[in-house]
């Protein structure tokens, strides 16, 4: 009786979190693939048909979107990279009692909303302002160009929002290093260069890793950057999805450009994985301690 | 010069840290500037007018703003509550006990994190569709508990691992029953985790537009107020009450971190650690261990 009490125990502790999961997670995705195979109009309504053809016509004229979608978030990603870096490096290791407010400052933008941030992001590059004016001279946009409505702009605020989701795991990675690795590799007669190369960052790998996904994930699906600081030549594969769904009410071919897109997400994700090699993202490596 | 030049090439990481913070942070400090913008019509202009208060004093008064601020806030509670209780559970399934099917149970918590928001709000809607269900505050609440468990699972189950369980066995030692022993022990030393998870699930429901914008039918959310009027012009008061959630979400971190600190130091049962070492790690009490330094 306790041995078996005890044994659905964790079963009891799992069930409640799991099945609101498989209800409104998994579920879900299966409905999207069925909906994706249906045919028929808003108007007469969709029914079930494997409609196979939803697939391709939902690619038709659209790679321009998808392209983009993934230059933007890997640039953006390679950007918040450099900038998160050496940011993490300095909170965990340089900063002694300031830590916990710099901390602090990189989860801050969380407490103001997304899109209110975006917004922000809008009138700081607005034509005419300090910021563009500062740019303009520096040459790095020409005097008569602007920021707004460019590639620039999109890839900026791609950058900016999903930081955060870099600078994180990134610290995390660093912060539980022990600092007598780098003295001894010191001893030892290894350069600054050399000790960091060969002890700091391969230690911080499953931090870049997991910073590497968080950030690309959500670029690569964002639209409301491109739609708030891009123009018409910038919208990416999420303003096509969300566009086909909530205004063209084309749910069937909308419901086929998500299932592609998350395939596709998910094969990069998978590939870069394997090259990276590590289980950082599933938290292999905190099952490992228990 | 040579001083400055070593001066600065022993600071130079920290200063790169506070500018790259500076950024970080200019868009909240954009935000702040302009609730007190005085500009033509009560609306933002992206263009800085001069100085006023005028909306702070009248911070209330657009009836359509504050009635999308507390559907959030509602939502945001609601959500935080289902999804904190949820995830904990998860957490210490995950941690304390060994099961079959905990592969599979890790990958049902990381594959939310690793969906883009919108392949979940498509998918979501795809199925209310399919069942025909009114979209509202109910489906707004489901999906915000559903993208919450998976964080505050992470949150909980890396405190967990962190955990002494010294301090539990001590008081079965003293014949406390296991729920005396949860409930006394276990939970306090774990509610700094589990508050910082419910803080992040606030956070993160309150935040959300785009899984919100597929499934939320006609009722608006902040975020979604926003996006609605970011076309036509936006009201100086939506600055001003984000300004204000910033202000109490920093206070009430504040506190936390307060009360965490606080919490930490009474759980160290060693005394305190001479000035200098303070970053010592506290090493947990084994039997046959001096307890004193």
């Amino acid at each position: 009786m306790t041995s078996l009490r005890r044994r659905l125990v964790p079963y009891g502790l799992l069930g409640p979190g799991a099945i609101w999961l498989a209800l409104f997670f998994v579920v879900p995705m299966y409905f999207m693939g069925e909906m994706a195979l249906r045919s028929g109009t808003f108007d007469t309504g969709f029914t079930f048909a494997w409609e196979w053809s939803n697939f391709a016509d939902s690619l038709d004229g659209r790679e321009q979107q998808l392209i983009r979608s993934f230059i933007y978030a890997g640039t953006a990603t390679l950007i918040a990279l450099a900038i998160a870096y050496p940011l993490a490096y300095a909170i965990a290791l340089r900063a002694g009692r300031w830590k916990l407010l710099l901390l602090f400052a990189v989860v801050a933008p969380f407490f103001t909303t997304y899109l209110i941030r975006t917004i922000a992001w809008k009138t700081i590059l607005a034509d005419a302002s300090p910021a563009v004016d500062a740019l303009q001279l520096l040459m790095l946009v020409p005097d008569d160009g602007r920021v707004l409505a460019t590639s620039g702009a999109v890839i900026a605020g791609l950058t900016y929002n999903f930081l955060p989701f870099m600078i994180l795991p990134i610290y995390a990675s660093l912060e539980r290093m022990d600092v007598r690795l780098i003295e001894s590799a010191k001893d030892l007669y290894a350069s600054s260069t050399q000790a960091f190369l060969r002890v700091t960052l391969p230690i911080s790998m499953p931090g870049i890793v997991a910073g590497v996904l968080l950030t690309f994930i959500p670029s690569a699906g964002d639209y409301v950057n491109a739609l708030l600081l891009g123009g018409t030549g910038q919208s990416m594969i999420g303003n096509v999805i969300q566009s086909l769904y909530l205004q063209q009410r084309n749910y069937p071919e909308a419901a086929a450009l998500s299932f592609l897109m998350m395939v596709v997400i998910l094969g990069v994700v998978i590939a870069y994985l394997r090259l990276a090699g590590t289980g950082a993202f599933m938290g292999d490596e905190d099952e490992a301690k228990t | 010069m040579s001083v400055a030049w070593s001066w600065l090439r022993r600071n130079a990481l920290l200063l790169y840290a506070a500018v790259a913070v500076a950024y970080m942070l200019l868009p909240i400090a954009v935000v702040g500037l302009f609730s007190f913008d005085r500009t033509r019509g009560g609306e933002l202009d992206y263009t800085w007018s001069g100085f006023t208060l005028e909306y702070w004093r009248n911070a209330f008064a657009d009836e359509s703003v504050n009635d999308a601020m507390i559907v959030s806030l509602q939502l945001a509670g609601l959500s935080t509550l289902g999804s904190t209780i949820l995830g904990t559970l998860m957490a210490l399934a995950l941690v304390r006990h060994q099961f079959r099917g905990r592969r599979l149970s890790n990958l049902l918590i990381v594959l939310p994190m690793a969906t883009p928001e919108i392949v979940i709000g498509a998918a979501l809607l795809s199925m209310f569709l399919v069942y025909g269900l009114q979209l509202g505050f109910q489906t707004l609440l489901i999906a915000h508990v559903m993208f919450s468990i998976s964080f505050v699972v992470v949150v909980v189950r890396s405190r967990l691992i962190g955990f002494d369980r010294s301090l539990e066995d001590a008081a079965a030692d003293l014949g406390a029953r296991p729920l005396t022993t949860f409930r006394t022990i276990t939970l306090p030393l774990l509610a700094p985790g589990i508050v910082a998870a419910g803080l992040l699930a606030f956070a993160l429901s309150i935040d959300d537009f785009v899984i919100s914008n597929f499934n939320s039918g006609t009722t608006e959310t902040f975020p979604l107020y926003i996006f609605g009027v970011s076309l036509r012009g936006i009201p100086v008061q939506v600055n001003v009450l984000a300004t204000m959630l910033f202000v109490v979400a920093v206070a009430g971190i504040s506190l936390v971190l307060w009360q965490q600190r606080r919490a930490e130091r009474m759980a160290e049962v060693r005394p305190e650690p001479p000035v200098g070492t303070q970053a010592a790690p506290v090493r947990p009490i084994r039997p046959g261990q001096p307890t004193a330094t």
